[in-house]
């Protein structure tokens, strides 16, 4: 065991430490609470981290780039309203689903677009966007939800394969997909590039505004899925959806170790960030613990791994 | 020790910093009422010494006196109460506040402690402006001076300090011919007033105007003090470069073969004028320069990283177009940069995602990384190359500066470069990491590469160069041959201005 840590650099080391978070989290609710460590619990925690898990890996991307997104919440919403007037309308579900994701994506582009051509800095222009959106969304419907689909639409959320449920499985594979294209390909490579240092990147030949645009394109089009995810299992689209995910999806990804500052983090990492999250809102729920006092908690953990993050390194250096 | 008319006196002022000895037992005098010259290249220890001077630095030995009297100068703030005011290159004057107010912005006369007494803050800074007679109104807004007048402000904050001892840190770099005249009868004006002036230039003429005495310094290390009309141009040049160069560089000449890249009539913005020069298969070109002589904008432009206004480029005898870094490293350009770490690195990326990183397309097959290809070709330059790290996962942010030079000179070797750019290629690396990289020349020349290498070293570029270009204010000013090549002629081009102008 010792040799195998010898190996390790100290962001693998996090990377165990945030893993080893959330076995002791999951052993200390075993403890507390019989109804904890089932099966049908532990699915249930999988299904409902699903969609903040999925948004937070395109929040990971973007994070990576030293950048932010505020607007995830706000392009599920709009997003998802619009995919929900497309299914209302009559059209086939693969429709209703790649019009939705067309939206996202957009919103995403636009995000990039302001960023690399119009060098506003991230925080500001996807506030704005964050703004836009909400308001598009509501705007669209008027402020009223959107509600009833079709079974085969809700086997999205409600359907099981192999007894795993739907929502799970993509989450599984949205985030192998992801950990495949940062640890294998050119993009994930210049993901990690321009976060560590965009005039080095820049100097190497990458075509930043392009790989940029690309990556705040992703967040939206995750967000979108998102949407669907979350459209499926409410079985309505509602304007007012995905009010402060932005915060989960966030707080997700800098308890998997992805620094703010830009340039490392992994989404295995975040996929164990969301699920700190999600077990301890599941723990605290069966423990009775008032989801007021639950939001103490949460921002307690995020702030707690960050001070023991940056102490540990500092300590190293 | 000290002398009744001496305002100031410093010996033996000595400050080490890690790897460099900034100032080796370097001595100052300076009298009531003079104009005092420092004098030296890029790197001799002038700022160092000026910052010991204002506070800003803690020599590490070495006595200072003041008025004869032993001092200590702990702070900028003390130095500011012993009467030492400093005029840097860069101002610190905030543009949006008045005249006055940035005249004595922290010290403002109050009526009662927390309002401004504005009347006495304006007639004050007036009375200070109008005895400069200059032509500045203390109510108008920093921002609408002109750089000249920016200047005058900072001279009457000095004053205000009752400063009497002032330095100018290149007062004249920025300004037009009529400015600098009425920055000279400022001076004359301040030195009736009895008040030292520590000046530093690059501007030989100006020295035989406004100077009194000048000390000259070389690598930290006190060269001599003379009055100015005692010494001719050349003697300043000479006792500014004249180092011994115990040939320690290790050049291996290379054949000189066709022209690799030719260069006509480069134009960028105003900051690189008319640069024109053929650079060819096995040769280094050194290019040699003053800060701020535009050399470094030169290599960036020649990288695709400066907009071109207008010119021609060709390399191997095609005309190129090089409007982005990925342009340059297409046509066969690699840069490596004067700053490694701020621009050359990822620095949390590893060793080898550093080296693949220009070139990531030959290790990908059907959009997949290839990592086994990606491994081997980074052992093979850390063995090549004699890089020390652990691994080659290792975060280069770990390796020192020799081998993360090493690193940098990898990723272009890896991308098929045929035209290497080196800005500084030894700066802040050790001397035995320093010989390896010269050794690395040697070998990319012998092998048909082409290099142009921007160094301020003087024993580099006459070392190393096959071929010098001197820089001058965004324009080529000399061209000297290596066998012609001396520290004199190089400072003499670098420094400009004609014998008659000096005169």
């Amino acid at each position: 065991m010792k040799q195998l840590f010898n190996h390790l650099n100290f962001d693998q080391m996090r990377q165990f430490g945030t893993f080893f978070g959330l076995l002791a989290l999951c052993a200390l609710f075993t403890i507390l609470s019989p109804h904890f460590f089932t099966t049908s619990n532990l699915l249930n925690v999988a299904q409902q981290s699903a969609i903040i898990a999925v948004i937070s890996v395109g929040m990971t991307f973007v994070i990576i780039t030293a950048g932010i997104d505020l607007s995830v919440g706000s392009v599920l919403a709009f997003s998802g309203v619009v995919m929900a007037s497309v299914l209302h309308a009559g059209l086939p579900i693969p429709i209703g689903i790649a019009v939705g994701m067309a939206v996202g994506f957009t919103c995403g582009l636009v995000n990039g677009m302001l960023v690399t051509y119009g060098k506003i800095p991230p925080f500001i222009a996807t506030l704005g966007m964050m703004s836009i959106a909400r308001g598009a969304g509501l705007w669209y419907t008027d402020g009223r939800p959107i509600s009833g689909f079709d079974d085969s639409f809700r086997f999205l959320a409600n359907g099981e394969i192999f007894h795993i449920p739907v929502p799970v499985i993509i989450m599984i594979v949205v985030y192998a997909a992801a950990h495949f294209v940062l640890t294998r390909t050119k993009m994930g490579r210049y993901t990690y590039a321009i976060g560590g240092n965009a005039d080095a990147a820049r100097l190497s030949g990458i075509n930043i505004k392009l790989y940029l645009n690309i990556i705040y394109g992703i967040a939206g089009l995750l967000s979108a899925l998102a949407a669907v995810m979350l459209t499926a299992r409410l079985n309505s689209a509602q304007p007012i959806a995905g009010i402060m995910y932005e915060l989960d999806a966030i707080a997700a990804t800098v308890i998997g170790g992805t620094s703010l500052f830009g340039g490392k983090g992994t989404v295995i990492g975040t996929l164990i960030g969301a699920l700190i999250i999600g077990v301890l809102r599941n723990g605290l729920n069966l423990l009775g613990v008032s989801s007021f006092i639950q939001q103490i908690v949460i921002g307690s953990v995020i702030i707690g791994a960050i001070l023991l993050d940056t102490n540990l390194k500092n300590s190293k250096k | 020790m000290t002398n009744t008319e001496s305002i100031l006196e410093m010996y033996d002022i000595r400050k080490e910093f890690p790897g460099v000895l900034a100032l080796d037992d370097v001595q100052l005098s300076l009298k009531k009422g003079e104009v005092h010259v420092l004098l030296g290249e890029n790197g001799a220890g002038k700022s160092t010494l000026m910052k010991i001077l204002s506070g800003a630095y803690v020599k590490d030995s070495g006595e200072i006196y003041i008025d004869g009297n032993f001092t200590e100068i702990q702070s900028p703030a003390h130095a500011q109460e012993l009467g030492i005011g400093i005029i840097y290159q860069e101002f610190n004057l905030n543009p949006y506040l008045s005249v006055a107010e940035n005249i004595f912005l922290g010290r403002e006369p109050v009526y009662f402690p927390g309002v401004i007494h504005w009347e006495k803050l304006y007639n004050e800074a007036q009375a200070i402006l109008d005895s400069l007679n200059v032509k500045i109104n203390a109510r108008h807004k920093v921002e609408s001076l002109g750089v000249a007048m920016q200047q005058m402000v900072e001279v009457a904050k000095a004053l205000s300090l009752k400063a009497r001892i002032l330095i100018m840190d290149e007062p004249t770099a920025s300004l037009s011919n009529n400015e600098i005249e009425s920055l000279f009868k400022t001076i004359l004006h301040l030195k009736k007033q009895g008040v030292a002036i520590v000046y530093i230039s690059h501007r030989l003429g100006e020295i035989f105007e406004i100077g009194d005495r000048v000390t000259v310094l070389r690598d930290g290390k006190y060269i001599a003090t003379k009055p100015v009309n005692e010494i001719t141009r050349e003697d300043m040049i000479r006792m500014m470069v004249n180092r011994d160069l115990d040939d320690q560089i290790p050049k291996v000449k290379a054949d000189i073969g066709e022209t690799i890249l030719k260069v006509e009539n480069l134009n960028v913005n105003e900051r690189l004028k008319e640069i024109s020069f053929e650079l060819y298969r096995g040769e280094i070109l050194g290019i040699a320069g003053l800060m701020g002589s535009g050399r470094t904008r030169l290599a960036k432009t020649l990288f695709g990283a400066e907009t071109i206004s207008s010119g021609k480029i060709w390399i191997e005898g095609r005309e190129v177009s090089l409007k982005s870094p990925r342009d340059a490293i297409n046509a066969g350009i690699g840069l490596v940069t004067e700053d490694r770490k701020s621009e050359g690195l990822v620095l949390d990326l590893s060793v080898k995602q550093n080296i693949s990183l220009p070139n990531i397309k030959k290790f990908i097959k059907a959009g997949v990384l290839n990592f086994n290809k990606e491994n081997a070709v980074a052992d093979e330059y850390i063995t090549r190359l004699k890089i020390k790290t652990p691994s080659r996962n290792q975060s280069v942010v770990y390796l020192s500066g020799g081998n993360q030079q090493k690193v940098v000179l990898s990723k272009w070797l890896c991308s098929d470069t045929k035209i290497f750019i080196f800005d500084e290629p030894t700066r802040g690396i050790d001397v035995g990491a320093k010989t390896e990289i010269y050794q690395l020349m040697n070998r990319l020349t012998a092998n048909g590469a082409a290099i142009i290498m921007i160094s301020s070293e003087m024993p580099e570029i006459l070392g190393m160069s096959d071929r010098i270009l001197v820089m001058r204010d965004g324009q080529i000013s000399g061209e000297l041959s290596d066998l012609e090549a001396t520290q004199e002629k190089i400072m003499n081009y670098a420094l400009g201005e004609s014998h008659e102008a000096a005169v």
